[in-house]
C-alpha cells in the first residue's frame, strides 16, 4: 500500500467558534477507492465533505487533491460534487445551466457532452424549458448531470440518496458503479448503511468529529448489527 | 482575582487623566478669541486621534485574524473598534459643544466633523454587522473584511469631504496659519498621551470581557450539541 | 480558466436570469420613480436652486435603487445553494466577484439611463449637453458604488436582516464616490466644462481602482470562509 494518496486530509480541525466540529482528521484516500463516510447525525460528515469540496477551509491542517491545495482551480476541476442543494438555476433552461457550468469548468466545445448527458438523464425533450418548470425528479436528474458532465475523476456525494426519487437514485448508483469501474474515486457520506456498504470498497466512520474507524469494507461490516456505530465509538472512548 | 500587573494601567490612567484635567483647565493659557471654551480642544482633538489609532489596531487585528483564524485577534479587533466608536462619539459630542458658543449652532457640516460622523457611522455599522452573525468564524471573517474596507476608506472620505467643503465654504475651526502656543502644544500632547493610555486600559478590560463572552458562547454550544 | 472570461460568463448568467424573471429591474425602476416623486414635495421643483441640487438628487435616487439591485446579487445564489456551485467550480473567487459586480453595474447603468430622461422632464434639467462626459461619470460612479456594494452583498449574504444591513454598510463607505459623482453631475448639468472638476474625476478613478483591487484580494476569504 505504498500508493500515493489521491486525496489527503492531514491534521484537519474545524472550529465553529470554540466548538470543534472536526478533530485532528487524518484521512488518505487512494485513487480508485469508493469510500463510505459513515457516522451519526452531527458527527461531522458534511463538514468534512464540504472541506474536501473546497467549500470551506480547515481551521488547522491541510487538504490536498493530487498533491494540490483546493485553492488551486485545477484541483477543483477534478471534483464532481452532489451536496444538499441541487445547484442549478431555476430561471435557466437545462441547456443553459449545463452551458454555464461548462464555461466555468473550461470545456471548450461542450455541446456533444451536454447532448449526451441530457440524453442519459432523459431531459432531451425539455432541454429548452427553465428548470423551474421541472418536476422534482427531473430537477434531481439535471443536478446529477450538472455534477458529472465535466467528467470528474473524484466524486463527492453528501447524503445523495436521501431525497432522490427511484429513477434518479437508480441513475446515480449506476453512475457510481460506472465511476468505480472506470478507476475513479468516490466518497459517499450517508447514514443509510446498507446502500453505502453495498457500494463501498473502504469505510470511514466519524464520531463526534473524530475519525473513529478507517479500513477496507469487510464482510463483517457488510452485515451491520443494529448498533453498528457502537463498536467504533466504544473502542474510541476506551 | 486579578493579578497586580493588571492594576498598573488603570492606576496610571487615572493619574494621567487627573493631570490632563489640571493642565487643560488650569495650567494652559486662555485662548484670546474663543476664551475658555477653546479648552475643550484638548479632549476633542486627542479623542479623534485615539479613535483612528483604535481603528487602525482593529484593522490590523482583523487582518491577523484572517491569516491565522486565531480568535484572540478577533477579540482584539472587536474590542479596539468598539472603543474607537466611543472615542469618535466623544469627538463628535465635544465638537458639537464647542460649535455651539463659537458658531451658535450645535452642528456644522465642517469637513472634520463630517468625516468623524462618517467614520462613526461606518464603525457603528461594523458593530451591528457583528451582532447579526451567529457563527463566530463567519462573524470574524465578515467583520475583518468590512473593517479593512472601512479603514482604507477613512483618508479618502476625509480628502473628499475637505475638497467638497472648500467648494462650499464653511466656518473653520482653526486657522491653519497661526501656530499653536508652545504651552498649549505641550498640554495637547500630554492629553493625547493620556487618551492613548486610557485607550490601552479600556482595551485590556474589553478584551477580557470579550474572551469570557467567547468562552461562554463555546460552552453554550457544547451544552446544546451534547 | 482565464479570470476575465469566467467573470464574463458569470455576468452573462446573472443578466440572463434577470432578463427572464425581471426580479430586480422593474421594482428598482418603480422605486426610483417613487423617490423622484417624494423629492418634489421637499422643495419647489421649478425653482432655480433645483439645478444646484440636481446632481445630488439624481445620485440619491440611483443609490437607493442601487441597493435593491445589490441586495439580490448574492441572494440570487442562495436558492438551490448555487453559491456553493460557484465556489466549488474551478474559477477563482475574484472571477465570481468581478462577474457579479459587472452584472450589477450594467443593471444599474440601464436603470440610470432610464431614469435620466424622466428626471429631466420632472425637474426641468438639461442633461443632453455634455452627455458624453455624463456617461463617463455615470460609469465611474456606478462602478465605485457597485464594487463596494458587491463585496458587501457577499458579506451580508449569510447574515440576519440582510436587506437592512446592506444599505447601512454601503452608504457610509461609498460617500467619496457618491460625492464625486454628485459634484461632477451637477457641474455637467449646468453646462460647465469638465476641466475644473478633474480633481473629482481623479478621485473617482482612484476610488474605483483601490476598492476593485481590495475586493479582488479579499473576496476569496469571504466566500470560502
Amino acid at each position: 500500500m505504498s500508493k500515493e494518496p489521491l486525496i489527503a486530509a492531514r491534521g484537519v480541525w474545524k472550529f465553529f467558534g470554540d466548538f470543534a466540529a472536526l478533530r485532528e482528521i487524518d484521512l488518505e484516500v487512494a485513487a480508485g477507492t469508493t469510500l463510505a463516510l459513515l457516522g451519526r447525525n452531527g458527527a461531522g460528515k458534511t463538514t468534512l465533505l464540504r472541506m474536501l469540496a473546497a467549500l470551506s477551509s480547515p481551521s488547522r491542517g491541510s487538504v490536498t487533491v493530487g498533491g494540490w491545495s483546493l485553492r488551486q482551480s485545477s484541483a477543483r476541476a477534478r471534483l464532481g460534487i452532489i451536496g444538499h442543494g441541487i445547484w442549478v438555476y431555476d430561471d435557466l433552461t437545462a441547456q443553459e445551466n449545463l452551458e454555464f457550468f461548462a464555461g466555468l469548468y473550461g470545456i471548450p466545445k461542450p455541446q456533444p457532452q451536454i447532448d449526451r448527458w441530457l440524453e442519459s438523464t432523459g431531459l432531451t425533450r425539455v432541454r429548452h424549458s427553465p428548470a423551474r418548470e421541472f418536476s422534482r425528479g427531473m430537477r434531481q436528474r439535471l443536478a446529477i448531470a450538472r455534477a458529472f458532465f465535466h467528467d470528474p475523476d473524484i466524486l463527492l456525494l453528501d447524503e445523495p440518496f436521501t431525497a432522490l426519487d427511484d429513477r434518479a437514485a437508480a441513475l446515480l448508483s449506476g453512475l457510481v458503479e460506472q465511476a468505480h469501474a472506470g478507476g475513479h474515486t468516490v466518497i459517499i457520506s450517508t447514514h443509510q448503511l446498507r446502500e453505502a456498504l453495498a457500494l463501498a470498497t473502504d469505510v470511514a466512520v466519524l464520531d463526534r468529529g473524530r475519525l473513529a474507524f478507517r479500513g477496507p469494507n469487510t464482510p463483517e461490516l457488510q452485515a451491520p448489527p443494529e448498533d453498528f456505530y457502537r463498536q467504533f465509538t466504544e473502542q474510541n472512548a476506551g | 482575582m486579578k493579578s497586580r500587573s493588571e492594576w498598573v494601567l488603570p492606576v496610571l490612567t487615572a493619574a494621567m487623566l487627573v493631570a490632563a484635567l489640571y493642565l487643560a483647565f488650569v495650567w494652559a493659557p486662555t485662548e484670546k478669541t474663543m476664551g475658555h471654551v477653546q479648552r475643550i480642544f484638548y479632549f476633542h482633538v486627542p479623542s479623534f486621534f485615539t479613535a483612528v489609532v483604535a481603528f487602525l489596531v482593529g484593522m490590523v487585528a482583523g487582518i491577523r485574524f484572517l491569516m491565522s483564524r486565531d480568535f484572540r485577534f478577533d477579540e482584539l479587533a472587536v474590542s479596539s473598534n468598539e472603543i474607537g466608536v466611543i472615542f469618535t462619539s466623544v469627538n463628535l459630542v465635544t465638537g458639537s459643544v464647542w460649535a455651539k458658543p463659537i458658531w451658535g449652532v450645535w452642528w456644522t457640516w465642517d469637513a472634520r466633523l463630517t468625516s468623524a460622523f462618517v467614520l462613526w457611522l461606518m464603525y457603528v455599522g461594523y458593530l451591528i454587522l457583528r451582532r447579526s452573525v451567529d457563527e463566530p468564524g463567519l462573524r470574524g471573517v465578515v467583520a475583518a473584511v468590512f473593517s479593512i474596507f472601512a479603514f482604507v476608506d477613512v483618508p479618502i472620505v476625509y480628502m473628499s469631504i475637505r475638497w467638497w467643503r472648500t467648494q462650499h465654504p464653511q466656518p473653520v475651526m482653526f486657522s491653519t496659519e497661526g501656530t499653536l502656543d508652545p504651552q498649549m502644544c505641550l498640554v495637547l500632547y500630554f492629553c493625547l498621551l493620556a487618551m492613548l493610555v486610557l485607550y490601552l486600559c479600556l482595551l485590556q478590560i474589553r478584551r477580557r470581557v470579550e474572551r469570557l463572552r467567547h468562552e461562554t458562547e463555546g460552552l453554550r454550544r457544547l451544552v446544546h450539541s451534547a | 480558466m482565464n479570470v476575465l472570461r469566467a467573470a464574463f460568463a458569470i455576468a452573462l448568467k446573472d443578466l440572463r436570469v434577470e432578463r427572464r424573471n425581471r426580479e430586480v429591474i422593474n421594482a428598482a425602476f418603480s422605486f426610483a420613480l417613487v423617490v423622484l416623486l417624494l423629492f418634489s414635495f421637499t422643495f419647489d421643483p421649478s425653482g432655480e436652486e433645483t439645478r444646484e441640487m440636481s446632481g445630488g438628487l439624481l445620485w440619491l435616487v440611483f443609490s437607493f435603487a442601487g441597493v435593491l439591485v445589490l441586495n439580490r446579487s448574492f441572494a440570487r445564489e442562495t436558492s438551490n445553494d448555487c453559491l456553493d456551485a460557484l465556489v466549488a467550480a474551478p474559477v477563482p473567487g475574484a472571477a465570481i466577484f468581478l462577474g457579479k459586480a459587472l452584472a450589477n453595474a450594467l443593471l444599474l447603468l440601464v436603470l440610470e439611463l432610464a431614469c435620466l430622461p424622466v428626471f429631466g422632464i420632472f425637474y426641468n434639467v438639461r442633461w443632453q449637453v455634455n452627455f458624453g462626459w455624463l456617461l463617463v461619470v455615470f460609469v465611474l460612479g456606478t462602478w465605485g458604488f457597485t464594487v463596494i456594494g458587491t463585496v458587501f452583498s457577499a458579506l451580508t449574504v449569510n447574515v440576519r436582516l440582510r436587506e437592512l444591513m446592506l444599505p447601512l454598510l454601503v452608504f457610509p463607505v461609498t460617500v467619496p464616490a457618491l460625492m464625486a459623482s454628485v459634484q461632477l453631475t451637477t457641474a455637467l448639468f449646468s453646462g460647465q466644462p469638465i476641466a475644473p472638476e478633474l480633481l473629482w474625476l481623479r478621485l473617482l478613478v482612484g476610488f474605483d481602482l483601490i476598492f476593485t483591487l481590495l475586493g479582488v484580494a479579499l473576496v476569496e476569504t469571504l466566500l470560502v470562509g
